[in-house]
C-alpha cells in the first residue's frame, strides 16, 4: 500500500468508527442494550470497514451503515423474532431513526455512552475495554491481546459488562455537576488506561497496541470536545499529546531505550507540543487544578529543553510536590525523589527515596530500583547501586529497558 | 425500575446496643421510610426477626429437611428489606446511601428481574 491510500484507508476506517460509534450510542441510549445496538449494527460496520477504504466516506455515513443493516438484517431479524422481541424493539428505532436522518444531524449520544462504560458499579479493569468496543467497534480479540490477556477472557468480561448496563439500570448521561468530578475521573482514566496500553509499545513494532494510544488520543479529542470546559479533560489530551509528541525520539537507531533527559529534542514533534501547550494554557484559565493538567505540565516544563537547552528541574519539582498532595501514588513520589536529587542533591533525592522503602507496592516495581541504583551509583556507593541495578534488570519486562539498565550496571567503577 | 435493598446487618452487634442507641436507629429508619414514601419511591419493606429464628427448608428426594437456623452463616445477616421504585441505578444507590443500615451494615441493591423480561430473555 502506497503512502496516499494509506491514508484513505485510516480516514475511511476513522469515518466508520465514527459513524458506528454514534449510531451504537443513539440506539442504546433508548434502550440501554448496548449489545443489541452493536448486533444490529455489527454487519453494516464489517461492510463499511471493507468499502468506504476504497469507494470513500459516503456523503451520510450514518445512514448508509443503518441502510445496510437493515437490508442484511431482514432475515435475521425474521428467524430470531420469536426469541428476541428486544431486538425487534431496536429494529423498529431503528428505522425510525433512518426515516428521520434525511434531514437531521444524529444527536451524538457518545459521551453518554462512555459515563455508562466507566460507571462506578462496572467493574474498572473491563471500564476502558468496555469503551474501545462500544464508541469505537474494535473487536474483543483486538482488545484482547492489547491488554494481555486471553480473547476468550476478555469477550467473556465484555459481555458481562453490557449485560450488567441494562440488567443494573446503569443510566446513559452525563452526571449532574456535583458528581461529575469523580465520574469524569473514570472516564479520563479508561482513556488513560487505553493510551497507555499502546503506550508501552515504544518501538511501534505492535500495530495493534500503537493503535491503542491513537485511538486513546481520539477519544481524549471526544471528550475534550463535548465538554470544552472542563480543565482535566483538556489536561488529559495535553498530556496524551506531550507523550505522542515524543515517540520518535524514545529509541534509538538501534532500538535502544532512550530516557526523556537523553532525547534528541529535534525528533519531537512540535505541532503536537505546540496543540498541547495551547491545551493546558486554556485548562489553566479555568482555575481548577487536577492530575492530569500536573502530569502535564511536568511534560511541558521537560520539553521546554527544545527551546532553552535546559531542563527546568525547580518548575518540575514543584509539580510532583503539587501531584503527591493529591495523588500519594508511589510512582509520583519516585519522580518526585528525582526531581529533588536534580534541586538539591543526589543524597536529599535518596533520603526521599527511603522514606518511600516501606510501601510494599515498590518491592516489585522497577523504577524504584533504577532511581535508587542511579542514586546510589552517583554518590560513590558502587555495591549497594549494583544490588539497585540487578533488582532493577530482574523486575524489567521490556529488553531494551533491559538492555539500558545492564549497561548502567556494567558502567558502575570496579572497586 | 424496581430494586430490591436488602439490608445486612451483624445481629450480634446489634443486640448489644444500648438502648438509647436503638430508639436513635428505630427513629431513623422511621425517617427514611417516610422519606422514601413521600418521594414516591416506596413499594414495600420490612424488618425480619434476628436469624435465630429463620428455619431453612429443603426437600431431600421425598423427604422435607427441615433445618433450625438461616440459609447460610455469614458475618452479617439479612435483617429487612426495601422494595422501591428507581429511575436507575444511581438512583437506588442514592436510597440505599440513605438507608441507616448503609452506616451500620451493609445494603445490597439488587433489580427485580420483571417477568416480562426474563420470559422474552430465555
Amino acid at each position: 500500500m502506497d503512502d496516499r491510500s494509506e491514508k484513505a484507508w485510516a480516514a475511511a476506517e476513522a469515518a466508520a468508527r465514527q459513524s458506528y460509534g454514534k449510531l451504537v450510542a443513539w440506539l442504546a441510549a433508548r434502550t440501554r442494550d448496548v449489545a443489541g445496538a452493536e448486533d444490529v449494527l455489527a454487519d453494516a460496520f464489517a461492510a463499511a470497514l471493507e468499502r468506504w477504504p476504497r469507494t470513500g466516506v459516503p456523503a451520510q455515513p450514518e445512514a448508509w451503515l443503518l441502510a445496510v443493516a437493515r437490508r442484511r438484517r431482514v432475515d435475521a431479524v425474521r428467524r430470531r423474532l420469536t426469541r428476541e422481541a428486544g431486538r425487534e424493539h431496536l429494529k423498529l428505532i431503528a428505522e425510525e431513526m433512518e426515516a428521520r436522518m434525511t434531514d437531521e444531524d444524529l444527536p451524538d449520544e457518545r459521551l453518554r455512552l462512555m459515563f455508562a462504560c466507566a460507571h462506578p458499579a462496572i467493574e474498572s479493569g473491563v471500564r476502558a475495554p468496555l469503551i474501545l468496543q462500544t464508541i469505537l467497534g474494535f473487536d474483543a480479540a483486538t482488545i484482547a491481546s492489547a491488554f494481555l490477556v486471553s480473547p476468550a477472557t476478555m469477550s467473556q468480561r465484555l459481555v458481562r459488562a453490557k449485560a450488567r448496563i441494562r440488567e443494573t439500570g446503569i443510566p446513559l448521561r452525563v452526571p449532574e455537576r456535583t458528581e461529575l468530578g469523580e465520574r469524569l475521573d473514570a472516564v479520563l482514566e479508561a482513556i488513560y488506561a487505553a493510551f497507555a496500553e499502546g503506550w508501552s509499545d515504544p518501538a511501534g513494532t505492535e500495530t495493534r497496541r500503537r493503535n491503542l494510544a491513537s485511538e486513546g488520543i481520539w477519544l481524549g479529542r471526544l471528550v475534550a470536545s463535548l465538554l470544552p470546559d472542563e480543565p482535566e479533560a483538556l489536561g488529559l489530551l495535553a498530556l496524551m499529546l506531550f507523550a505522542e509528541a515524543r515517540r520518535p525520539a524514545r529509541r534509538g537507531a538501534a532500538g535502544d531505550y532512550v530516557p526523556l533527559t537523553a532525547q534528541d529534542c529535534a525528533l519531537w514533534d512540535d505541532v503536537l507540543i505546540d496543540e498541547a501547550e495551547a491545551l493546558l494554557g486554556h485548562a489553566a484559565t479555568k482555575g481548577v487544578i487536577g492530575r492530569y493538567q500536573l502530569e502535564a505540565a511536568v511534560q511541558s516544563a521537560h520539553t521546554t529543553r527544545r527551546l532553552s537547552g535546559r531542563i527546568d528541574w525547580a518548575a518540575i519539582r514543584q509539580l510532583y510536590d503539587a501531584l503527591s498532595m493529591i495523588s500519594g501514588s508511589p510512582v509520583v513520589a519516585i519522580n518526585r525523589a528525582v526531581a529533588i536529587a536534580e534541586t538539591d542533591g543526589a543524597t536529599a533525592g535518596l533520603a526521599a527515596l527511603y522514606v518511600l522503602g516501606d510501601d510494599k507496592r515498590l518491592a516489585d516495581y522497577q523504577p524504584y530500583w533504577a532511581a535508587r541504583a542511579g542514586l546510589l551509583a552517583r554518590l560513590g556507593n558502587v555495591v549497594h547501586a549494583a544490588e539497585a541495578y540487578d533488582r532493577a534488570i530482574g523486575l524489567e519486562r521490556d529488553p531494551a529497558l533491559r538492555r539500558f539498565l545492564q549497561a548502567k550496571r556494567a558502567a558502575l567503577p570496579k572497586n | 425500575m424496581r430494586y430490591m435493598l436488602l439490608i445486612y446487618n451483624d445481629e450480634a452487634a446489634m443486640a448489644n446496643t444500648p438502648k438509647e442507641q436503638t430508639q436513635q436507629a428505630l427513629a431513623a429508619y422511621g425517617a427514611y421510610t417516610e422519606a422514601l414514601k413521600k418521594s414516591g419511591a416506596w413499594l414495600a419493606g420490612e424488618r425480619l426477626r434476628p436469624t435465630q429464628a429463620a428455619t431453612a427448608v429443603r426437600m431431600a428426594g421425598a423427604k422435607t429437611n427441615v433445618l433450625d437456623g438461616p440459609y447460610a452463616d455469614t458475618k452479617e445477616q439479612l435483617a429487612g428489606f426495601y422494595m422501591i421504585e428507581a429511575a436507575d441505578i444511581d438512583t437506588a444507590i442514592e436510597w440505599a446511601a440513605r438507608c441507616p443500615a448503609a452506616s451500620t451494615g451493609t445494603v445490597e441493591v439488587r433489580p427485580i428481574w420483571e417477568m416480562t423480561e426474563y420470559i422474552t430473555e430465555q
